[in-house]
């Protein structure tokens, strides 16, 4: 019953032929037995999730009307909050920490009735692409145990794959939902930017960052979407508009007349030859299936990278500066002899990994006087231009597409100490934050020469993710007819311990 | 030449509140330079008549009526502290202000 | 030989700026729901986003931009068509964030001005005060210092945190340079926190007591050889609490300056902290390594864009100038210049304002609050109106005015007042303080006293009547000065046929 989608879930446990309690119990068993080699959770709350599905259950039998998804369980990113139940976001610098409040996400989500597993682990503070970034020990990727699963929610992205969970919640500063769901042959939406609340999120790079959907499906995702996307007064940056009607589009499975626009600029010299075979294929899908594909240029995009990188570790270098041990969070050295800020220099040495110091100092140096407009300023009016692109070619095209990645999962260490390569992975899904569009990362098939899971990229215009989802949902029936099966079911067994 | 010296890194690193050993601050200079490298791309790619975007979504007077809502407990608020005395926060102490 | 503050200003020109930060009143915090009550438990206030919890995320209170507002249009300042917050980094252990969030370069309220008053040996002078910005930010915690012998932060063991404060909104009121001061910097500097207070308190924006934080002054000062044309360096004096110490800190710091340069030693660009005992200032953080803050917009807020039409509402709703109340009053009140500056100065103006709402004659209220209360409270370092309320001198002025007290028996009850006795009635009641206002007992009295003084009542019976007033005197010494003195007048030129 694990190998199933979440709309299959949903639908068993509406018709009663599977209990909320079996099916969390059945992912607590599946967990138990591959996830000593996975290591996709940090964090099993199984008091919690049971009760929520004992909750739900109940209310089903006695009649009450619950949310299709409810009983259905879920893997939450160890970057939003829950109250009490730990949320470290991969770093040593909040081990043990239980916060005493609910993120947004995780409100609407226990509204619905989802039954939360546990927490997922990351790249620290969300910074990273192979989740090889934790201070928690690395996640590994179900299609090959020796590849990253993609980052920072490498985690999320592994128990899909994995079938711990059909439903997980990822968040993107970078590509952080796409990437992984590309690696690991899942689907990951990264909403328009306000979509859904970031209360409680805890912040990497605040004008970036987005939680959104991951599952097995497009269905699925657009399910989830919908429970956890809308209106939140605690954001002021919460978009006040009605959520889109995810689920019908995903469901629609009608392209025709549609325009979709290749961009140009997100492929060739160093994309890996199966991946852009595999992204070619399908953009033969979209054609058989009625779309016009036209090729787009967006110039800027060749300076995204270069922005974000100077963008988020500037907003992250402020944002992480509440971890000071003052409040929260570990405190290293405080033996009555050294004041609060020696006690400040010393916990943030040990309680940020290496990734996390380089960016705090490359934000800090990118802010500082003197160096502000050259770096951060600059930063900020390249993102105006790659938001004139989107706009130019949003008007020739409904939507844009490219490959999430320019390669399949690499290998564990293979980029550890090399930055700037880490870096490029994520050229094809950051000029996406930097103009807070939507975008969506679905399996367009595995590539030739290496066997892994290859990501196909929708890009919608903001506050317009429903075309993501009708694209996707399109493409993905195209091409599981095509291959007689989805993808998922294609990925290697798993030893079970 | 580097873009960055050791000890301007050195001084980050203070503005960061975050201790370093000498090996580290070389380690990182090294890095930071090959990064400042790459990154120092989006100088000068925007004219003088480009506005920067702090936000991608365009929106503006998002405010809350002044109204008040029930705090935390301070059990609740103190449940994270590392040290606390009754119920303030406990911290090392204090120097540079009165 | 050191310098004093004359010595001082010959040779040196002083220059002051202005700095005040003003605590709102509003409801709930600058940036989260919970409430602003003062004096409330530690910690009770708090909620992730004042903490500065992870995930947490700030939401601008409304209110707090119409005050804002509303502060700047009554400085004369120009509402900015766009503003915005922006973090200004640095870390401190009673600052959650580890930012605060404030404005930068995009201030809600610019270029406005405040024309103050002062009293200088030509006559009142007129000083314009050009304000510079009027921004929006918020409030730290508060920590205290346990352990270490003087418990002062230096040889504190650790600090206790209370974040109560943390979030609270302020408004930043910066001046730019005040040109011309010279010697009158210090009472200029009163005079406009005074002035500032005024209106602030006229706008119902603050609680502005100085004595709790919700009204904050810091003196920028800096000192230069006279006709030299070049600005000194400026020190920041901060932890002024009271209208008084302004003036004292901005003159001592003139003081400590000069001193220095006589010595052939240089300012240092610094943070000093007034010390209220002694007058003068002590160092607190030097700003010679200049804390690099790294403002950057707010990410997680948006822009406050003002509507025209709202602010012309705003506008249009603004009560009734301070200056221009003054100036009502005292018409009405019939009061010289002198007197009305004195009141202001004495900051009694509203105290005897409300005394006369009351019923009491605007001259006797004055005199009441200026002269005996504000002796007595100066006795005791006090604030007057905190001896005593406006209605009981209201009342023993109506006693007077009846014949029931006469001045002196009032001024012991003002006494008994004071010192806890109870109301004035009370006090009367114990004391025994009744006017000896009956008749027979008078003339007893009056017998006497024209018995002990032949002479003069022969020369009152032949028409001179100034001469009274000795043997009015008499009587008064022989009732123990509680008879009233125009009933003893009257009693006696009537006996002596002048009636
Ligand atoms: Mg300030
Ligand atoms: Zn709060």
């Amino acid at each position: 019953m694990i190998h199933q989608s979440a709309a299959q879930m949903s639908a068993d446990l509406a018709a009663g032929s599977v209990t909320a309690v079996e099916l969390a119990n059945a992912h607590f068993d599946r967990i138990a037995a591959v996830d000593g080699d996975v290591h996709a959770f940090l964090h099993i709350d199984r008091e919690g999730a049971l009760a929520q599905a004992s909750a739900v259950d109940a209310s089903r039998k006695a009649g009450e009307k619950v949310h299709p998804l409810a009983g259905v369980p879920l893997a939450l990113k160890d970057v939003l909050t829950q109250k009490g139940v730990p949320t470290t976001c991969g770093s040593k610098m909040l081990e043990g920490w239980r916060p005493p409040y609910d993120s947004t996400v995780v409100t609407n989500l226990k509204k619905a009735g989802v039954v939360i597993l546990g927490k997922t682990n990351m790249d620290e503070f969300a910074m990273g692409s192979s989740t090889e970034n934790s201070a928690y020990g690395a996640t590994r990727n179900p299609w090959d145990l020796s590849r990253i699963p993609g980052g920072s929610g490498g985690g999320s992205s592994a128990a899909l794959a994995a079938f711990e969970a059909p439903l997980a919640i990822g968040t993107d500063t970078g590509g952080s939902i796409r990437q992984p769901a590309a690696v690991t042959g899942t689907v990951g939406v990264k909403p328009t930017y306000g979509a859904v609340s970031r209360y409680g999120l805890v912040a990497f790079s605040s004008s970036l960052d987005q939680a959104g959907p991951c599952a097995r499906t497009v269905l699925d995702t657009a399910m989830l979407h919908e429970v956890i996307a809308g209106y939140d007064p605690k954001d002021s940056t919460s978009i006040n508009a009605p959520v889109g009607k995810m689920v019908d589009a995903a469901k629609k499975l009608d392209i025709k007349g549609m325009k979709i626009g290749v961009v140009k600029e997100l492929s060739g010299d160093g994309y890996q030859a199966g991946v852009l075979t595999r992204f070619n294929e399908a953009l033969e899908a979209l054609v058989s299936a009625g779309a016009e594909i036209v090729e787009v240029s967006t110039p800027s995009f060749e300076y995204a990278l270069a922005a974000y990188y100077l963008i988020a570790p500037s907003e992250a270098s402020s944002n992480l500066a509440r971890f000071d041990s003052m409040r929260y969070g570990i405190r290293v050295g405080d033996d009555g002899s050294r004041s609060a800020e020696e006690v400040m220099n010393m916990t943030r040495e040990v309680g940020f990994g290496r990734e996390v110091k380089r960016r705090i100092i490359l934000g800090t140096y990118a802010l500082s006087s003197g160096y502000y407009d050259a770096y951060y300023g600059s930063a900020q009016k390249v993102r105006t231009l790659i938001k004139r692109d989107y706009e130019a070619a949003f008007a020739k095209v409904d939507v844009l597409v490219s490959p999430t990645c320019p390669t399949t999962a690499f290998k564990i260490g293979e980029k550890s100490d090399d930055p700037v390569a880490m870096y490029l992975n994520d050229v094809c899904t950051i000029p996406v934050n930097l103009a807070g569009i939507g975008s969506m990362s679905l399996p367009c098939g595995l590539a030739p020469e290496d066997g892994l899971p290859v990501g196909f990229q929708i890009m919608s215009p903001a506050m317009k993710d429903e075309l993501m989802y009708q694209v996707g949902g399109t493409l993905e029936a195209a091409l599981e007819s095509s291959w007689s099966k989805p993808l998922y079911a294609s990925a290697p067994e798993l030893a079970v311990k | 030449m580097a873009a960055i010296s050791r000890d301007e890194v050195a001084h980050l690193a203070r503005l960061a509140r975050i201790e370093m050993t000498d090996a580290e601050l070389d380690h990182l200079a090294s890095e930071m330079d090959l990064i400042l490298e790459s990154v120092s791309r989006v100088q000068g790619v925007a004219g003088a008549d480009i506005p920067p975007t702090s936000h991608a979504i365009a929106m503006q007077n998002v405010m809350r009526p002044d109204a008040v809502v029930p705090s935390l407990t301070p059990e609740e608020s103190l449940s994270g502290a590392p040290a606390r005395e009754e119920d303030r926060f406990k911290v090392p102490q204090i120097l540079g202000e009165e | 030989m050191a310098l004093n503050y004359d010595q001082a200003l010959e040779k040196y020109e002083p220059t002051l700026g202005l700095e005040v930060h003003v605590e709102l009143n509003t409801l709930s915090k600058m940036f989260c729901g919970c409430a602003t009550d003062f004096g409330a438990s530690p910690n009770t206030q708090t909620c992730p986003v004042c903490l500065g919890l992870p995930g947490s995320l700030p939401v601008v209170n409304a209110k707090a931009v119409e005050s804002s507002i509303r502060i700047g249009l009554a400085l004369n300042c120009s509402i900015t068509p766009f503003s915005r917050f922006a973090r200004k980094n640095y870390f401190y252990p009673d600052m959650p964030k580890n930012f605060q969030t404030s404005q930068y370069d995009e201030p809600i309220c610019v270029n406005g001005y405040l024309d103050v008053t002062i009293e200088t040996e030509e006559g009142p002078k007129v000083y314009r005060v050009d304000i510079e910005r009027v921004h929006m930010e918020e409030d730290t915690g508060k920590s205290l210092h346990v352990g270490g012998a003087t418990g002062r932060i230096h040889g504190a063991e650790h600090s206790l945190l209370d974040y109560n404060r943390a979030g609270i909104p302020l408004v930043e009121i910066v001046t730019r340079i005040i040109p011309g001061t010279d010697k009158y910097a210090p009472e200029v500097a009163r005079a406009y926190v005074a002035e500032l207070r005024d209106i602030l308190r006229s706008l119902g924006v603050s609680d502005v007591k100085m004595e709790q934080g919700s009204l904050r002054c810091d003196a920028n000062v800096s000192i230069s050889p006279r006709n030299s044309g070049v600005l000194g360096t400026r020190s920041e004096t901060k932890n002024v609490n009271s209208l008084r110490s302004v003036e004292r800190a901005v003159r001592g710091e003139i003081i400590r300056q000069a001193n220095r340069l006589e010595a052939g030693e240089r300012i240092v660009q610094e943070t000093r902290h007034f010390q209220e005992e002694s007058g003068e200032t002590r160092s607190g953080r030097s700003k010679e390594t200049a804390e690099d803050y790294r403002y950057f917009p707010e990410p997680d807020l948006l822009p406050i864009v003002a509507d025209p039409a709202w602010v012309e509402e705003l506008r249009a709703a603004l009560p009734e100038k301070p200056s221009i109340r003054r100036k009502k009053l005292q018409e009405a009140w019939g009061v010289p210049d002198k007197e009305m500056a004195a009141m202001v100065n004495a900051e009694l103006l509203d105290t005897v304002e409300e005394t006369v709402a009351l019923g009491a004659e605007p001259t006797k209220a004055r005199s009441w609050w200026l002269g005996e209360v504000s002796r007595l409270a100066n006795e005791k370092s006090v604030a007057p109106t905190s001896l005593i309320q406006p209605s009981e001198i209201a009342e023993i002025i109506s006693l007077i005015a009846s014949g029931e007290l006469t001045d002196k028996l009032a001024r012991q009850v003002v006494e008994g007042v004071i010192n806890g006795e109870g109301n004035p009635r009370m006090v009367i009641e114990k004391r025994g303080l009744k006017v000896v206002s009956d008749d027979s007992a008078l003339m007893a009295a009056i017998e006497a006293a024209i018995a002990s003084q032949p002479d003069t009542a022969e020369r009152i019976r032949g028409g001179n009547i100034p001469a009274a007033g000795a043997l009015i005197g008499a009587v008064m010494k022989a009732t123990g000065g509680q008879a009233d003195a125009a009933k003893v007048r009257e009693l006696l030129l009537k006996h002596l046929g002048q009636g």
